[in-house]
């Protein structure tokens, strides 16, 4: 188990590091693409959900009803186990 | 244990996305705004229901190379998964189209060539359903989920790059530069390709093995 705990482990750091093969993208992004000119009004982005950190309650949220998922489809995996062995020693 | 550390990578993957997914920083694009966190959710069904449907396909291929009823199992019960990943997706590109393109459903190579990929799919079950006899059944329906994934190949990735479309990545663009796809945004997507994917295997292997334990006990019935 340590052993794959390692090696998970690595594999996100590659994920995480594979990010910073891609720094050049936006500047490269920026000469070539239709990028919208400077006098245009700013993007509407959620900024006050950020700044009052309310954003951490969906979140909180959602991770939470995802954990509630794992935590079912591993008890049925762990079910399906059991019968499966139950079925084949018959 | 050790069979399922891809499980718990899976597991960590997804929560990953969902944590940075809201929380990292991402472009401000004008029509998209915030929307464009989508991209962590919706894309990968994609990625997965063709990863899912590709073990179909493979399984479908090897029954007709040995005709064991096993890889038919796997072949049917990985579609059902694949299938469930479809209509996801299909769904929540019609809401993330709502609020962006303004329809609900527009007539869209992309789209309709999505739409006609899961109906070709739906076949393939009523297909199944309509043999009786388990060794043709298997046989006919192999030969079906073959011409099944070379049609999603010509609907999903071909058509869609030979026209214009409203939908990102088409139109001799097979990337996502458009939409400015920067280095923090790639450090979410990829994981959450990954965790999406191994998390729809997780879903098909619970089905095969649901599958084979049902075959097994109607023969000992």
């Amino acid at each position: 188990m340590i052993k794959h705990i390692k090696n998970i482990a690595a594999v996100i750091i590659l994920l995480f590091i594979s990010g910073a093969a891609f720094a050049q993208d936006k500047t490269d992004a920026a000469t070539t693409t239709d990028a919208p000119p400077q006098a245009m009004p700013p993007v509407e982005m959620a900024t006050g959900l950020y700044q009052s950190g309310k954003i951490y309650v969906v979140v909180g949220v959602i991770a939470i009803i995802f954990a509630g998922i794992i935590a079912y489809l591993v008890m049925l995996d762990k079910k399906i186990g059991k019968l499966e062995k139950e079925i084949n020693n018959k | 244990m050790k069979k399922n550390w891809w499980k718990i990578l899976a597991v960590i993957c997804v929560l990953y996305t969902i944590i940075a997914g809201f929380l990292f920083k991402v472009p401000a694009q004008p029509i998209l705004h915030e929307t464009i966190r989508n991209l962590y959710f919706h894309v990968p069904m994609w990625f997965g229901m063709m990863t899912i449907l590709f073990v179909s396909l493979w399984h479908s291929i090897k029954y007709l190379g040995k005709s064991d009823i096993q890889s038919d199992i796997i072949a049917s019960q990985a579609a059902h998964t694949g299938m469930l990943l479809g209509i996801l997706g299909i769904i929540t590109g019609s809401l993330w189209a709502r609020y962006t393109w303004g329809a609900w459903w527009v007539p869209d190579i992309k789209l309709n060539g999505a739409a006609v990929t899961l109906l070709i799919y739906l076949a393939y079950f009523i297909l199944r359903g309509s043999l009786e006899e388990e060794q043709k059944r298997a046989r006919i329906s192999a030969v079906y989920n073959i011409f099944a994934y070379v049609m999603l190949i010509v609907f999903l990735m071909i058509l869609p790059r030979l026209n214009d479309s409203l939908h990102p990545g088409n139109g001799g663009n097979p990337g996502f530069n458009k939409y400015d796809l920067d280095s923090t945004m790639r450090m979410v997507f990829y994981p959450a390709v990954l965790g999406w994917i191994l998390l729809g295997v997780w879903l098909m292997t619970i089905r095969i093995r649901i599958g084979k334990l049902k075959r097994k006990t109607l023969i000992n019935d």
